[in-house]
């Protein structure tokens, strides 16, 4: 039974929800770009003050389904923040393009709606919705593009690989249900209580079939085959959304209910272990045989996975703060050079080639600085939150002594170097400045995007030289949780 | 606040110089230039205003500190300051900032203002390296070095410019990160004994570990220093990185980057890690006159006159290493002279390679020849380095080398019988690059001008330091004696091999006190 006061914590994924609802009658009343990119922005942007303005009201438990708290909200803020920012760079894409794109807005909010409720969901039963909600918009989303034959192939791919690990992840709740008799994740630690528990055959069936899930949406080595064609068949606001949201949810879920201490020395541990590293030297060394800008991205985005998993394996409450910081970097950082790719891209193709970077600096030197300072952050240079993030995960993994990830975190990521400075050496190239630059070159800046990459740049910055403020604020939403 | 000024107004000028963009090149260079001797002054002001303090050692262990909170929940302090060893480097660092700005005030001619931009930014990264005393805000600076040393190799380097860049990137980069790792175990440690958790170099000193966990995190630590500075075999980087590098960027890589792996080996691994460094003495020492021959012996088959200088920096930086890890009194302040003095002469030399490219277009030494009844000054001022880099009495390089071979025959004398094989090592490759380049007939017939009153004041300004440090090295030691006294304070043993040094194997500067 819902009350009034449980609807108060749920105004921001109702707020998002009514966003695409708004978008959708807009639409039906008259066809317009601009409107529909607006009222989805305004939306957005309600219901981001709306977590602001309901942080007195919670922790509260809604139903069993929902449980809406510092941590959740933390996550539901950058699912909705970075759904913003992909809103602002769309709208200058899609003009360009010869689709209709208004019911863009609608798919945006509702996969972000199907985010929000996976970081919230304190059961089976809510995870398993916002997952499809997520995914099923997400394959129009993908898709989108229909005069493009790479975005309908990464639209299909995605589709059928998609629909068969929520198929995997499906039946590993049925086998935890089965075993345990509940799907609230809240009760399950008590039910387990001997050590026998832990070796149990089917629960470890199951938690396998759950990480298959898992895993696929967060692109991890074994199961991230999908990524570089999706990546590169997308077009490239939604792969920025890809990347971000969609792995965030799933990782906002992870932190909160699979942690596991290294000290109980379970078989869970040694499997993210050799995810972790596997998805490190996967996705480093494959991302050093590709030219296409955004088939790179893709790979380096499963070696932050990576990363992302060592801080995730140090446990505890450092492992679980330097996991939530590393993530928000990952995502400003990824939001900010697709948001690059996206300001280059044009009605055709999209600018993923090296060659449509070359001598960029010395043309359009804002741009290509912004280009330049996120690849740097990916790659964990000073005075970006990359950094810091970096940093942050190497001390958790220093405290819990985990040095043989730690020693592969190091070596993976100076082979991920060659790759960054790669793209970087092309953007300060300057051997054909005499050729006649393209017009989506010297096109100018629209104002969404302006002050999407002002904003994420200096994020950016802040993050890496004054990381103090957000650590305070990733200290508080983890002192319930723990 | 002079200690943060001394960062500011580098950085600060850079993104002015930036901004100023590549019609205004003039404006550029004169803001560039002011802002690096702005920094030689303040360094110069703090030799001066604070001279008792730098010379007595008062108990307090530094000139001038700043110490601001900066990320208190990992126990992060924004903490820098000066005490004699830093203060020496540091107006080592200015010094050669302004040579190398006025090196290239011709050769430099496109893409001004962000080229004086990042030489701004990597000198700020160095002065920050060497004022750190936080190590997150050391590895901080550290890494901050990096990226516009890249973009000054990257941009304006010479034909195999790409390769060498990232090749250098990832040598430090990965380096870096090992001694990223290390410092975090330290912390770790220091933390899980003493309940505090803290980057404070002065906290962390004594921390106390089991031996095997002090050899891994001190090897860490050595990582990262051996690449800067570089140690053979993780050397490889350097030839390419200088020879490609544009004439200030050689400069500011041989002249001060290497200088900073000197500088950690001083400050921070052997006292943090004394009982490991102890152990570890035995095969750092043999690295380092590894290095010394191998590099000598490489330099001497060299034909790229670049190339060549380049590979004499491994050798007479093998000398460093070989000072710091004898640890006693004289090795040390042999040490340091050697940095210093290494950095002003390799320095002058590749300005001088510079001034040669910028005439004749190669770096080739059998396209060269006879050079002297050409361009008889700038001949005779390469003579004179390349005499300097080969050790003659007299100039600020003997010193260096002398003290450290002093210093290490009271701990091992085979190896200083194989050091002082280099140093013979030397005159080969340094006159064989006299003969090659500047003696003979002029059988190319080259016709080219001779030095301009510009050369003439960088390297005039060169020569007269070298000269001084020659004969008055006692300025140096008594800047950094105290310093470095302090600093072998902190360990437990001196000598850090075999035999205790004696008592009395103090320098002139420190026994003067």
């Amino acid at each position: 039974m819902i009350t009034a006061a449980d609807l108060i914590p749920l105004a921001p994924s109702i707020l998002v929800s009514l966003t695409a609802i708004a978008v959708m009658i807009a639409i039906a009343i008259r066809r317009s770009h601009f409107a529909a990119a607006l009222i989805c922005a305004i939306g957005l942007g309600l219901s981001l003050l709306a977590i602001w303005a309901v942080l007195p009201y919670v922790p509260r438990q809604v139903t069993p389904l929902i449980i809406v708290d510092d941590f959740g909200l933390y996550y539901s803020a950058l699912i909705i923040g970075a759904t913003l920012a992909v809103v602002l760079l769309s709208y200058p894409y899609f003009a360009r393009l010869p689709d209709p794109p208004e019911e863009l807005y609608i798919l945006l909010p509702t996969a972000a709606f199907g985010g929000v409720a996976i970081v919230l969901s304190s059961h089976f039963a809510s995870f398993f919705l916002g997952l499809e909600v997520l995914s099923v918009a997400l394959y129009g989303l993908i898709a989108y593009t229909v005069g493009r034959e790479a975005s309908i192939e990464a639209g299909l791919k995605y589709l059928v690989l998609a629909a068969s690990s929520a198929a995997a992840l499906v039946f590993g709740m049925a086998l935890i249900y089965a075993r345990l008799g509940t799907m609230e994740f809240a009760r399950m630690p008590a039910l387990l209580t001997t050590r026998a528990d832990f070796y149990d055959p089917l629960l470890l069936a199951g938690v396998a079939l759950m990480i298959t899930g898992i895993g696929f949406k967060l692109a991890v080595v074994p199961f991230h085959m999908w990524t570089p064609d999706v990546y590169e068949g997308a077009p490239a606001p939604i792969t920025a959304f890809v990347a971000t949201v969609s792995k965030g949810a799933l990782f906002g879920l992870l932190l909160r209910y699979f942690r596991e201490s290294p000290s109980s020395g379970g078989s869970v541990f040694l499997v993210f272990t050799i995810i972790a590293a596997a998805s490190m030297i996967a996705g480093n060394v494959l991302a050093l045989l590709q030219n296409n800008v955004k088939r790179i991205l893709a790979y380096s985005s499963i070696a932050h996975l990576g990363y992302l998993l060592v801080a995730f394996q140090a446990g505890g409450m450092l492992g679980a703060r330097a996991a939530t910081f590393y993530l928000t970097a990952y995502i400003v950082t990824t939001l900010g050079a697709f948001g690059v790719v996206a300001v280059l891209s044009d009605g055709s193709r999209d600018a993923d080639r090296i060659e449509d970077y070359r001598g960029l600096f010395w043309r359009r030197p804002a741009l290509a600085g912004v280009m330049a300072i996120m690849l740097f952050s990916l790659a964990g240079i000073p005075l970006t939150a990359g950094f810091f993030g970096k940093f942050y995960v190497v001390t958790a993994g220093a405290s819990s002594a985990i040095w043989m990830l730690l020693l592969v975190l190091v070596v993976t990521s100076a082979v991920g170097l060659y790759y960054y400075l790669r793209i970087v050496v092309a953007l300060f190239a300057t051997d054909d400045l005499a050729a006649a630059p393209a017009a989506s070159v010297l096109r100018p800046l629209h104002a969404g995007s302006g002050i999407v990459l002002t904003a994420l740049t200096g994020i950016l910055f802040w993050l890496g030289v004054y990381p103090a403020p957000l650590i305070e604020v990733i200290q508080k939403i983890f002192v319930g949780l723990l | 606040m002079t200690l943060v000024a001394l960062l500011l107004i580098p950085f600060v000028a850079g993104l002015v110089a930036w901004g100023l963009g590549d019609r205004r090149a003039r404006a550029v260079r004169w803001v560039t230039l002011a802002a690096v001797v702005a920094d030689f002054f303040i360094g110069l002001a703090i030799w001066v205003g604070h001279a008792s303090e730098v010379a007595i050692a008062p108990h307090a262990p530094w000139i001038l500190e700043v110490n601001a909170a900066w990320i208190p929940e990992l126990g992060i302090r924004f903490h820098l300051a000066i005490d004699g060893l830093s203060l020496v480097l540091i107006m080592l660092t200015a010094l050669l900032g302004v040579m190398s700005v006025l090196c290239s005030w011709t050769e430099i001619t496109e893409r001004v203002g962000f080229f004086h931009a990042n030489i701004l930014w990597v000198l700020t990264g160095i002065i920050g390296v060497f004022l750190a005393v936080d190590l997150f805000l050391f590895y901080f600076a550290w890494e901050v070095m990096l990226v516009p040393m890249y973009f000054l190799i990257v941009i304006w380097g010479h034909e195999d410019r790409v390769y060498a860049a990232i090749k250098f990137f990832i040598f430090t980069q990965l380096s870096g990160l090992l001694m990223l790792v290390a410092i975090l175990a330290l912390y770790v440690m220091h933390g899980r004994a003493t309940g505090t958790y803290t980057f404070e170099y002065a906290a962390l000193l004594n921390t106390p570990m089991s031996p095997t966990a002090e050899m891994w995190v001190m090897l860490g630590f050595f990582a990262a220093f051996a690449v800067k500075l570089p140690v053979f075999p993780f050397h490889t980087w350097l030839p390419d990185a200088h020879t490609e590098a544009p004439t200030a960027g050689s400069v500011i890589l041989a002249g001060l980057m290497l200088k900073t792996g000197g500088y950690g080996f001083i400050r921070f691994v052997v006292p943090l890690f004394p009982h490991a460094a102890y152990r570890f003495a035995p095969v750092a020492m043999i690295l380092g006159v590894i290095g010394i021959l191998y590099g000598a012996f490489v330099a001497f088959s060299q034909t790229d006159l670049k190339r060549l200088v380049a590979y004499t920096s491994v050798s007479h930086l093998g000398f460093v290493l070989l000072g710091v890890f004898a640890w006693n009194a004289l090795a040390l302040q042999g040490a340091v002279l050697q940095m210093v003095c290494h950095g002003i002469s390799t320095g002058a030399l590749f300005i001088l390679v510079g001034a040669f490219q910028e005439r004749m277009h190669t770096r080739d030494l059998g396209r060269m020849g006879g050079l002297w009844a050409a361009a008889p000054r700038l001949s005779g001022m390469t003579l004179f380095f390349a005499l300097a880099s080969l050790g003659l009495p007299g100039l600020g390089d003997f010193i260096g080398e002398f003290l450290v071979m002093l210093g290490t025959f009271r701990v091992d004398r085979v190896l200083t019988v194989f050091a002082a094989i280099g140093i013979l090592f030397a005159t080969f490759y340094a006159l064989r690059m006299v003969q090659r380049a500047l003696h003979g007939a002029n059988v190319h017939n080259w016709t080219i001008s001779d030095l301009m009153p510009r050369e003439w004041l960088i390297l005039g300004v060169l020569v007269f330091s070298l000269i001084f440090l020659g004969l008055h090295p006692q300025s140096i030691f008594r800047v950094s004696g105290p310093a470095l006294d302090r600093i072998q304070a902190v360990v437990p043993f001196t000598g850090a091999t075999v035999q205790a040094a004696p008592t009395d194997a103090r320098v002139p500067g420190g026994a003067s006190r």
